[in-house]
């Protein structure tokens, strides 16, 4: 519990970063990161939730009677995924489209619900505040990433507000397998590999 | 009836929930070490999955749509898929204790397992009728536990191979599962 609290924050960054180390939470990475605008968008969504359903759980820690926690965690879980899906219907409609049934799915996504369980059924509520946003930022970086490689490669252009980039010029023959299915098993395979990489030094 | 087969290659191969659609990719890379573990996850998956496709299509009609709730629909879903994964188990537990023993903790699992949500809400979103949806469920279903028991083989043999070290483990299953996907990824345009 003396962990200062600015390590709360910054292990969602590196040290518990989501999707690498973890390996939780894998469809929407997998799905959504077909564009750079897509991943940040499910980033966002998902850093919100987990950052109110972390602080409404721990608050609600010494009410919650043990044996039924984790259907409260899904209800309170379930209440914020249903307010982010509103809210991006009515401001980022065309977010919301391309995202389709992967809002209502953050519900399932355990990164989520393994936070409440682990860090903030057990810690106060400012701790598990930032435990959310650091773990939140985290997962969204990832996605940004995965999905940086994954669009640079195969459209040769970034998408930003509708408008593609273009990075690699013209005679760019674009690699279409990165945006398809089997490119995000494989893209998301060698990060990882990279990542382990880079950690072992 | 040729609609229903059309629909059921198309879901089972086609759209193939974990390789094709990304959904149920946790117990995919979880319980793919071991055969024995893959078959019980698939064998789960099929139970739930069907009975879940079912009941939420009747909740999705019959309450959510007849009382203008649709905005609930995320929160009945899971509620409905987490307590009948409870009472799946405890009927399971009292009056057929083999299948109990051999599906084990692979049930309280798939409360957090995407692809059976996942399929809820695609039966929704496609306006399926009911025996659509019945078809659909079930055909989800076996894809799930095709490319799982496909993927366990494949894991299998990996573990005899010699593999570098950074690649060890949950890296080079992602690189396998892409490659299983590019072949099941063959199957596009055959409808």
């Amino acid at each position: 519990m003396a962990k200062p609290l600015a390590q709360e924050f910054f292990k969602g960054l590196w040290d518990e970063v989501p999707p690498f180390r973890l390996v939780l939470g894998l469809c929407p990475v997998l799905a959504v990161t077909k564009s750079v605008e897509n991943g940040i968008g499910m980033g966002i969504a998902t850093t919100f939730v987990l950052v109110c359903s972390n602080v409404l759980v721990s608050l609600l820690r010494k009410a919650i009677p043990s044996k039924v926690r984790i259907a409260c965690f899904i209800v309170i879980i379930a209440t914020f995924v249903t307010v982010v899906e509103l809210v991006m219907q009515a401001f980022a409609y065309p977010l919301f489209l391309k995202l389709g049934i992967f809002i209502p799915l953050i519900v399932v996504n355990c990164i989520v619900l393994g936070r409440s369980e682990a860090f903030a059924s057990r810690n106060g509520v400012f701790r598990s505040f930032l435990d959310g946003l650091g773990i939140g930022i985290g997962f969204t970086l990832s996605l940004a990433v995965l999905a940086a490689v994954r669009e640079l490669f195969g459209t040769g252009a970034l998408t930003f507000w509708e408008k593609p980039i273009p990075i690699f010029g013209p005679s760019f023959q674009p690699f279409s397998f990165m945006i398809e299915a089997p490119g995000a098993f494989v893209c998301l395979g060698l990060l990882l590999c990279i990542m382990n990489l880079v950690g072992k030094k | 009836m040729g609609d229903f087969f059309v629909l059921a290659i198309s879901c089972i191969l086609i759209n193939n929930i974990l390789l094709a659609q990304y959904l149920g990719n946790c117990p995919f890379l979880g319980t793919s070490k071991k055969m024995e573990t893959a078959i019980g996850m698939a064998m789960a998956v099929v139970f739930v999955l069907v009975m879940a496709g079912v009941i939420t299509w009747i909740v999705n009609t019959y309450f959510l749509k007849m009382l203008k709730l649709e905005f609930l629909r995320t929160v009945a879903f899971i509620l409905v898929i987490a307590s009948l994964v409870q009472f799946v188990e405890m009927f399971l537990k009292k009056s057929i204790p083999a299948l109990y023993a051999g599906l084990g903790i692979f049930l309280p699992l798939i409360t957090t397992n995407c692809a059976v949500m996942g399929v809820c809400l695609i039966n929704v979103n496609e306006e399926y009728n009911f025996l659509q949806a019945l078809v659909a469920s079930f055909s989800y279903a076996v894809g799930f536990g095709l490319a799982l028991i496909l993927f366990a083989g494949v894991r299998e043999r990996i573990l005899l191979a010699r593999v570098p070290r950074p690649l060890e483990d949950t890296s080079i299953a992602l690189v396998t599962a892409g490659i299983l996907s590019l072949t099941f990824f063959a199957f596009k345009g055959m409808v």
